[in-house]
């Protein structure tokens, strides 16, 4: 009786938003009198950070500091229509949303701003710290809010814009499924070591190495939080989580956290991320959706680790203690791989 | 730990930039965790009633009787909604997008379908005055058998578990039980190769197992509006869900949301909106609907389970040649979204691999169980579970290193995939080199030096002939009609111009401002 190591790995790709398309996303940005921006969304924030990474475009796009944006989520009346936040599509979409708003914005600002410095608004740039000033010259310069204010109370602008994103719907063929599914796929590849226990079954996570490409880590800590987040949900799907412990028979259903099983603190083990970005052509900077794809590698790599381990399939998911231990018996004892 | 790898595809990138790409903190992280960021069920309404729902014991059974005589008595009840009392008692979620037939009421009537359905709503003073009419609610049941596998449901002389899709698996195209892939042949790649390996996989159903449930809480407004507070995840595809079903204008309902606890899927089904707005239309109070825990666990819609058979040819030098997969997802006892699923899961076959030969057919079956949702990766975890296990078995049939064997079989820049669009922007090489190096993990030097950018395209951008299946038996689109429905539903031609009051018996559905188009075949119907 014995504990075994083993390594197993999987590789993914994903799609990006709703699958052919048809999912639009739109947005509005307008600037306060003092030169604040708000977003205004009817996008949800799930916890993904929604709100962070369209505040950090809303900004980049428009030249200010990402202090003087805010991002208003979901309300019907004020929000303009959004599909929703499902399918990765918050960044990809409602990024672009934000983005085409936002650029709509600028151009009023920095026509505004053309008007008092009395120049020519090709002339003009933005320095991301709440100025505007004529290329080369940055002493020639006027502050986002008193443009604000000049646009508001004596040029009688409004700095503000609209966007929308759409992916127009496309058809799928009955007879040999030809379709245009999506505009981009975000890849991962992720590498699981386990721990077998023989006698028992019982798996337990070493470590995690994996890869990520995510197009463009907008907020590379948002990232992370996806990435960690999904990890786990991942190992939790491979070994723990089933609402029908008996599938198909849909008796001994649990009730609660107690009945139900997900990994707890002593079950996590070190993950080791490493982040890619090719970017999309059709992302906002290149960004496509980190949020889904995560947890997919890692059930997969779980159960290709316990292969290399003790020499046993198991093809039923979750990959419980008694399915482990019943094939190593059937296989007359656990039979270790080389070691990877 | 994460590591930005800024050395790879560094040519493809501006970098110089200012705020994207900096790890600023959360504009809630505040809120979030010092407690004082709003969810919809911090909005506490003065008067507010609460709304619990009597669910089937039964998996499959008719309803006979429903008696809520001594419950409608209670003191603290406010009013009984029954499915009669729901204005288009008849809804799937996808006709937002003109996608399915309706086929799921919200109070069952004639009939339930699997163990928890709701079949009446209570309107109460407070939740134990709910609970306590309930358990007064008397329905008789005359059970009947059930079916919980998916290829079981497939059989003929299976329960009919749902009349919408007598077959027991929704209908594409109108013509076929599944979505098809067809790319080349694979029947000749299995007769040539060295080796073919069939498996078989199983996903589980799996909670979303939010921090908070699905809930709302609907308030009269002026003007005849209703405020709905909501954990959606999708805040105009809930709206537009509830003016459906409870046949209003969209701009009656206000929905405010947008900070949830957690989503992965399980709030887009819009479960409690339409009966909480409804309660409030009936009491002209505040109506708060949130599942508890064991609700959310046992009835709030999981993560589907779905079966899945691949089979692969693959010759010693390690270079997949053909994969057959058959896939069924399993949807419960109504639609929700996994027709949708399907269609994603026939566009991510083969998985991120270069095969010339690919063959898949992939079926939404309904059984008496649950209906379930979307849960992230929908359509395509369990698929990349089977794929990825099935990969490390022929890595092994051949002696190949895992690694290499995927390098070897990847899709690059310029390949055509199996659902006939050319790969672009593809980086699964680079994924598997950076993984390898991190877990120091041996590969040889030629599959150090492949790229996504190199030696893809060229022979590997043909389509291969590929044979149509031959024509299937005329099917007639049978749709038995159940004694719930107000309004036929079907409207297979836009809607004509309406003359001035005719009797119209029974309107056809409108849109309730959303857009319709079917997600299938891109056509208004």
């Amino acid at each position: 009786m014995a504990k075994l190591r083993g390594r197993g790995m999987a590789a993914i790709n994903y799609p990006i938003g709703m699958n052919l398309g048809g999912d639009p996303s739109q947005a509005l940005v307008h600037s306060n009198s003092s030169g604040k921006f708000t977003v205004s969304l009817s996008s949800t924030d799930l916890g993904q950070g929604m709100k962070s990474v369209t505040r950090q475009i809303c900004a980049e796009t428009l030249g200010v500091p990402v202090e003087d944006v805010y991002v208003d989520t979901a309300d019907s009346d004020t929000g303009p229509h959004c599909m929703g936040s499902f399918a990765s599509r918050g960044t990809h979409r409602v990024g672009n949303a934000v983005m085409a708003a936002a650029r709509e914005a600028r151009g009023v600002m920095m026509e505004a701003a053309a008007e008092e410095l009395e120049v020519n608004v090709a002339d003009l740039e933005t320095d991301g710290r709440g100025n505007i000033h004529v290329k080369g010259a940055p002493h020639r310069s006027i502050s986002t809010k008193d443009v604000a204010i000049a646009a508001q109370f004596r040029q009688g602008r409004t700095i503000s814009g609209r966007g929308i994103f759409l992916v127009p719907l496309s058809p799928v063929d009955p007879e040999t499924g030809e379709m245009s599914p999506v505009t981009c796929y975000a890849h991962a590849c992720l590498v699981a070591e386990v721990e077998v226990d023989d006698e028992t079954g019982e798996v337990a996570m070493v470590r995690m190495d994996s890869a990520y490409e995510v197009g463009r880590a907008l907020n590379p800590r948002l990232v992370e939080q996806q990435l960690v987040g999904g990890a786990w949900m991942g190992v939790s799907h491979a070994l723990f989580e089933t609402t029908e412990p008996c599938y198909p028979d849909i008796s001994h259903g649990p009730r609660d956290f107690v009945e139900y099983l997900m990994p707890g603190p002593g079950d996590i083990c070190p993950l080791d991320i490493a982040v890619l970005e090719r970017p999309a052509a059709d992302g906002p900077f290149g960004a496509k959706g980190p949020g889904e794809m995560s947890a997919n590698p890692v059930l997969p790599a779980v159960a290709n680790a316990i292969f290399n381990a003790v020499g046993v399939r198991v093809d039923d998911l979750p990959i419980t203690p008694e399915k482990v231990l019943r094939a190593i018996r059937a296989q007359g004892g656990a039979r270790p791989q080389a070691r990877r | 730990m994460l590591e930005l790898r800024k050395d790879i595809f560094a040519d493809e990138r501006d970098d110089n930039l200012k705020e994207i790409g900096k790890p600023t903190q959360r504009q809630d992280a505040l809120g979030h965790v010092t407690a004082t960021s709003t969810y919809f069920n911090d909005h506490k309404l003065q008067g507010m009633l609460h709304l619990k729902v009597l669910r089937s014991p039964h998996s499959h059974a008719r309803i006979r009787r429903i008696d809520v005589s001594e419950a409608e008595r209670l003191p603290g009840v406010r009013r009984v909604i029954r499915g009669a009392d729901v204005p288009r008692n008849l809804n799937t979620l996808l006709s937002l997008i003109n996608f399915g037939k309706d086929d799921e009421p919200t109070l069952a009537v004639d009939k339930v379908r699997y163990k928890g359905e709701p079949i009446v709503a209570v309107v109460a003073a407070s939740h134990r005055e709910a609970f306590e009419a309930l358990a007064k609610i008397r329905v008789d049941y005359e059970p009947l058998p059930a079916v919980f596998d998916v290829e079981d449901a497939l059989k003929p002389g299976a329960p009919v578990v749902n009349e919408t899709y007598p077959n027991n698996a929704f209908l594409y195209h109108d013509l076929y039980d599944h979505q098809k892939l067809r790319f080349g042949d694979v029947e000749r790649g299995f007769a040539q190769a060295d080796h073919v390996l069939e498996q078989r996989y199983q996903m589980s159903p799996i909670e979303h197992a939010t921090t908070e449930t699905n809930g709302s809480i609907a308030a009269p407004e002026t003007n005849g509006r209703y405020v709905v507070y909501t954990s959606t995840q999708a805040l105009f595809f809930s709206l537009d869900t509830a003016a459906k079903i409870l046949d209003v204008p969209s701009n009656k309902l206000h929905f405010v949301g947008g900070t949830v606890g957690g989503g992965f899927g399980g709030k887009v089904d819009t479960m409690t909106e339409p009966l909480a707005i409804l309660g409030a239309m009936l009491t002209g109070r505040p109506v708060r609907y949130i599942f508890g825990r064991e609700e959310e666990m046992r009835y709030g819609s999981p993560r589907g389970a779905e079966r899945i058979y691949v089979k692969d040819a693959v010759n010693r030098d390690g270079r997949i040649v053909a994969r057959k997969v058959r896939v069924y997802f399993d949807s419960g006892a109504y639609t929700r979204l996994s027709s949708y699923a399907v269609i994603k899961c026939a566009a991510h076959l083969p998985g991120p691999y270069t095969i010339p030969n690919v063959h898949a057919d992939i079926y939404c079956v309904y059984t008496n169980r649950v209906p379930s949702t979307a849960m992230r990766g929908f359509g395509v975890t369990a698929v990349d579970f089977a794929l990825e296990c099935q990969m490390d078995k022929l890595a092994d049939l051949v002696g190949m290193d895992p690694m290499e064997f995927r390098i070897l079989n990847a899709y690059r820049d310029g390949d055509m995939k199996a659902h006939r669009r050319e790969a672009k922007n593809t980086a699964l090489i680079e994924c598997v080199q950076v993984a390898a190096e991190k877990a120091k993990w041996k590969i040889g030097d030629e599959f150090k030096r492949a790229s996504s950018r190199k030696d893809g395209g060229g022979q590997r951008a043909a389509i291969p002939p590929t044979a149509r299946d031959a024509s299937p038996a005329a099917r007639p689109a049978a749709q038995q009609r159940t004694t719930y429905e107000r309004a036929p539903t079907a409207a297979p031609t836009p809607e004509p111009a309406r003359t001035p009051a005719p009797p119209a018996p029974a309107p056809a559905p409108t849109s309730h401002g959303a857009t319709r188009f079917s997600s299938v075949v891109g056509r208004r119907r």
